[in-house]
């Protein structure tokens, strides 16, 4: 059972508190794209062996999502970051403190 | 001692002062405090304790901890019965009752199944007719008995506690004492736990000296000294049964099982749920059995187990013991034997040389060694009577010489030593092959910091100093200094290198020899492994499923590795290279009392209830379950069945006037200068335009375009919103919307918050709803032009301050009444009084159900399946394109599958026989000649079904290919009791389409 650090209530809780909410930093396009770039964003999603980026939500908590960076091998958490920042690259690859 | 013939005179752990009894297989023995049932039952001369699961051999106890494959106990009778224990591990009390739990096993079969019950049986079996595996699964259930299940709701009582620490010691043995020491001396928060009655591990039945004291005394000193400590928690009894990622751990503690049961007056088991910084993992290993024909015979037994029955327990399980060893740790237990005033007749040592300090120690003692030699077959019916030994070959893979026969009466084996890696390996991590340990170790990983056994460590002094390492690097970087600790000293021997041996060879090949078992529990022979192999099952996850090698509650204990060694020769792999299966929680069987707790009863899942509960239960509502919600479902009157309850209550509610609890709607309050922007999004309507007191009815889509949830916002104030979802979905709606607010468009100014607890709703419904609900309203205008459809007012009804929406989710004249959850009670009893001149009615659910229905109102969830878009269900009215910013799901509707004429679309249903109602997921079908060939296109099915009492037929709405192009047609559903139903395909609105009733 995971143990996250929400970015907001700066606190490490137990993954019960917290739902997944699927891979981070997916750009929605505009509406005029084709087709196929649509369904692109729909229905497609990484799913790497190592390093991920995805979406949390604090939902026993403050009820508001943040990023997560974790290895999909190890379940090390490498990195955690607000909605609208960007993944921290000085983080990336390291374990955490 | 009477009645304990194989007690010894002196010697063990145990108390003689007074002897105890208890009861197995129906028969009452003595036994002592201090023994396990194991033991007792040895004692007093007790070999056979099981039979085998598919042959229904006779089987004795072979180990002495969790590895016992073949003493598998039910404890107690009735409610109280703990089935699927390991007399090894159980503390024996006065009035123990115990039971073999495979007494009743196959005697009939016996050998002769061997050779129709082969490896893969079951995979063979399953992929036969299905006839077969029914007769078979007849037979081997009434054999495999694991237990029965226990008769009544259990009486006891489980506890669950979270713990927090910085560092876990598992394992209370040498290397897991000398770890929590230096743990604890840091500053560390310290959880020690070990699962037997006493820490000490290996070293309560030893004869070593540590630090020149005998071993048992450094464990008083050790634990007295942890202690002292006050953040140091120390968990006898107490198995930890998982370890999860980021280090999480499950700690079974027995609290009470070791006595008669308190009937739930004392806590029986408690699950610790741990959460540590860093665990040191000390959980010692587990000796392993060598293969050899017979070897599952009463008498055969682990070397380590008779040295811990000799010295922990004071018995002798046998007089004459020949002992069967690839290592030198192995002659412990003939000098253990020899000390205890017994004879050994032989030791049969695989090496060609042994000559470490412990065979020269034996030799020095009179024991006859035979080197270069092994056990090949035991022999005996019931019990050991005598080894065949034989000469091996330097690499142990053949014979040298005939077997010649050496009669005695228990055989101990050591075959060298399995750590107990399945801990490390709960989380993914691999063991891996260690030549020099000649086992697999636990493979390494941050916050896990491996000590003692479970590393290959084969003597104590080891232990003792990898674990003083491993406790001060897990305090370290759990954030604390540790000070230098001096390595202890012992008295024991040095240990010369093992062999790594697995299988003695017989004389006839594998197949042909008498049965060489690798897997105790499960009867897997080393036969069955080749064969497997022979048929292409190389994997050693394959083989594993294939010869159900591993699969019993031991989890393989003691086959495992002998059978990845069987599975490597016979595909001429190295064993490192074939690898192990992976281990699961739990390390040994919990009970299901301890997982759930107190999570049970009425604590199992918590029921919400609205405020005019107990007013409903008080009318003898029959409930709904709707998600955690109750709601009533209808109000059976004497002598009603559904049918003619909700017949009633659809009657009234559309000639005068019924009432229904609408409370469990979710209701999302939306405020905020960009509220109006923010519904304007997220719903496929418009909802900029909406003015202050009108309500809108609204369609949400997810980002693919399929209905998500529906309906009824009000606009309350310039900056504030009330947002109706279903019931079932109040929480997902508000993850979604937030979700959306959160990510997407930050940049609005809104704000949400849940307020459907807060608000009881109550809707009153029929052509007198005006005038019952203007008795207690005084302050709000309900004529039909002051207050219209779709309107929202504020006031007073029964005196309360109340929010009043002219909305109809049932094609009738409406008001839902809304107040605060608290005053709801008297503002329901004061409507049904005012209406009661009128005949008022309370109506539930299915009522519900049945007027939207005629009106072809859908429920999302029901009619729909996350498949649907607006268009497939005729919403096209509720959409509105071109909005600035668009809206969630609109590019998605433009998608060319979207456009499909085929798409299934929701249509009404008129069967032709009005008064039979077509079942909740009919199919449909086109062509009913065809559907004798078995082979008919699926059109559609059917999503709802009644029958309407006011149209006094049945009615139903349906999913369709292509439906709203074959109003007119007649379809078919073919049900289960082979009747085929014929419906006409109509509208989905049976009643007043133009809505004039809602109007009036
Ligand atoms: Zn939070």
């Amino acid at each position: 059972m995971l143990l996250l650090q929400c970015p907001h209530c700066l606190e490490a809780r137990s993954e019960e508190e917290f739902d997944y909410a699927g891979e981070a930093h997916i750009q929605r396009p505009a509406t005029d794209v084709s087709d196929a770039e649509w369904a692109d964003y729909l229905y497609f999603r990484s799913n790497p062996q190592g390093r991920h980026c995805e979406m949390w939500v604090h939902t026993a908590g403050c009820r508001r999502y943040f990023n997560v960076v974790r290895d999909t091998v190890s379940y090390d958490v490498l990195a955690v970051y607000p909605i609208g920042e960007r993944e921290r690259e000085s983080l990336v690859g390291k374990p955490p403190p | 001692m009477t009645g304990q013939p194989r007690r010894l005179p002196v010697g063990g752990r145990v108390d003689r002062t007074s002897p105890i009894s208890f009861t197995f297989d129906g028969r009452t023995y003595q036994g002592l405090r201090g023994d396990t049932l194991a033991s007792a039952l040895l004692a007093n001369g007790v070999y056979v304790v099981a039979r085998s699961f598919k042959f229904g051999r006779p089987r004795g106890v072979v180990g002495s901890g969790a590895e016992e494959p073949n003493a598998i106990v039910q404890l107690g009778t009735g409610a109280d019965a703990l089935p699927n224990q390991r007399a090894t591990q159980v503390e024996l009390y006065d009035g123990l009752v115990g039971a073999s739990s495979a007494a009743h096993g196959l005697r009939g079969l016996i050998d002769a199944a061997r050779r129709v019950l082969p490896a893969g049986f079951y995979y063979k079996m399953l992929m036969a007719p299905p006839i077969l595996w029914r007769f078979w699964e007849q037979v081997l259930r009434r054999g495999a008995g694991l237990g029965t299940v226990p008769q009544g709701a259990d009486p006891d009582r489980y506890d669950k506690l979270n713990r927090h620490c910085d560092v876990m010691v598992v394992g209370a043995g040498a290397a897991g004492l000398a770890a929590a020491l230096v743990a604890a001396r840091s500053g560390a928060r310290v959880v020690v736990a070990d699962e037997q009655d006493a820490f000490g591990g290996s070293l309560l039945a030893s004869a070593l000296h540590i630090d020149n004291r005998p071993a048992a005394e450094w464990v008083v000193d050790a634990v007295s000294e942890l202690r002292t400590f006050e953040d140091v928690v120390m968990l006898p009894r107490s198995t930890v049964v998982g370890l999860y990622d980021h280090n999480f751990l499950t700690v079974l503690e027995r609290c009470a099982d070791h006595g008669p049961s308190t009937s739930g007056a004392a806590a029986r088991e408690r699950l610790h749920r741990v959460r540590a910084k860093e665990v040191v993992l000390a959980a010692g290993a587990i000796e392993r059995p060598l293969v050899f024909a017979n070897n599952d015979l009463p008498g055969v037994m682990l070397a380590s187990a008779v040295s811990c029955y000799v010295n922990r327990y004071g018995v002798a399980p046998g007089e004459r013991l020949v002992l069967a060893t690839t290592n030198d740790a192995g002659y412990r237990t003939a000098l253990d034997w020899q000390r205890a005033g017994r004879e050994v007749v032989a030791v049969a040592d695989s090496r060609a040389d042994p000559s470490g300090a412990l065979p020269r120690a034996a030799r020095d003692a009179g024991i006859r060694v035979l080197r270069s030699h092994g056990v090949v077959e035991a022999v005996g019916h019931a019990h050991v009577r005598a080894a065949r030994v034989a000469s091996l070959n330097t690499a142990g893979d053949a014979l040298t010489s005939t077997a010649r026969r050496i009669n005695c009466d228990l055989i101990a084996c050591s075959g060298g030593w399995n750590p107990a890696v399945h801990l490390s390996s709960q989380t993914g991590t691999r063991p891996v092959w260690s030549d020099e340990a000649v086992g697999f170790v636990a493979g390494q990983r941050r916050g896990l910091h491996c000590a003692g056994a479970v590393t290959g460590a084969a003597t104590v002094a080891e232990c003792l100093g990898q674990g003083a390492a491993a406790g001060a690097s897990a305090a370290r970087a759990a954030g604390f200094a540790t000070d230098e600790t001096e390595p202890l000293a012992t008295d024991e021997a040095p240990l010369d290198a093992q062999q790594a041996l697995f299988v003695i060879p017989h004389s006839r090949r594998t197949s042909r020899a008498p049965p060489q078992f690798v897997d105790l529990q499960l009867d897997v022979t080393a036969a069955d492994i080749e064969l497997a192999a022979r048929e292409g099952y190389e994997s050693v996850e394959h083989a594993k499923r294939y010869t159900a090698l591993g699969f019993g509650t031991d989890q393989g204990k003691l086959g495992n590795v002998n059978g990845i060694a069987i599975l490597a020769s016979a595909l001429g792999r190295e064993i490192g290279e074939v690898g192990t299966t992976m281990f699961r929680p739990a390390y040994t069987p919990a009970t299901f009392g301890a997982i759930a707790g107190r999570d049970v009863g009425d604590l199992f899942d918590p029921e919400r209830h609205t405020p005019m509960h107990v007013w409903h239960e008080a009318q003898g509502a029959v409930w709904e379950d709707v998600g955690r919600w109750k709601r009533p479902r209808y109000y059976p009157k004497p002598g009603e069945d559904m049918d003619a309850a909700v017949a009633r209550e659809c009657i009234v509610a559309r000639t005068g006037v019924a009432m229904m609890d609408a409370s469990t709607l979710g209701k999302i309050d939306v405020q905020g200068p960009d509220a109006a922007r923010f519904l304007d999004r997220i719903y496929a309507g418009g909802f900029l335009r909406l003015g202050v007191g009108r309500c809108r009815y609204g369609v949400m889509l997810k980002d693919d375009g399929m209905i998500f949830d529906d309906g009824v916002t009000v606009r309350l104030d310039d900056e504030r919103y009330l947002v109706h979802t279903t019931t079932g979905n109040a929480e997902a709606v508000l993850a979604w919307l937030e979700l959306w607010r959160q990510t997407e468009w930050p940049d609005l100014d809104v704000y949400l918050t849940s307020v459907t607890d807060h608000w009881a709703t109550m809707a009153v419904v029929g052509p007198k709803a005006r005038e019952v609900l203007g008795r207690v309203c005084s302050d709000i205008d309900l004529g039909a032009d002051a207050f219209p459809f779709m309107a929202c007012r504020e006031g007073h009804v029964a005196g309360v301050r109340a929010r009043v929406l002219r909305i109809s989710f049932s094609g009738e004249l409406s008001f839902e009444v809304n107040v605060a959850a608290g005053q709801a009670v008297a503002v329901w009893e004061a409507l049904m009084a005012a209406g009661s001149a009128d005949g008022i009615t309370p109506y539930g659910t299915e009522t519900m159900h049945v007027l939207r229905a005629e009106k072809g109102y859908i429920i999302v969830g029901q009619d729909t399946d996350g498949s649907m878009t607006p268009h497939d269900m005729g919403l096209d009215w509720a959409v509105r394109h071109g909005k600035r910013h668009g809206f969630v799901g609109e590019r998605s509707l433009a998608l060319a599958d979207y456009q499909r004429a085929d798409r299934l679309q929701l249509v009404g249903l008129r069967t032709v026989e009005p008064a039979t109602v077509i079942p909740e997921g009919a199919q449909i079908v086109a062509d009913v000649y065809r559907m004798r060939s078995g082979r008919v296109p699926m059109r559609g099915f059917v999503t709802s079904g009644y029958y309407s009492a006011t149209l006094k037929r049945s009615i139903a709405l349906a999913m369709l290919k292509g439906g709203r192009g074959r109003l007119g047609e007649t379809v078919h559903c073919p049900l289960d009791n082979g009747n085929v139903l014929a419906a006409e395909v109509v509208d989905p609105v049976f009643y007043d389409p133009d809505g004039e009733r809602q109007n009036a």
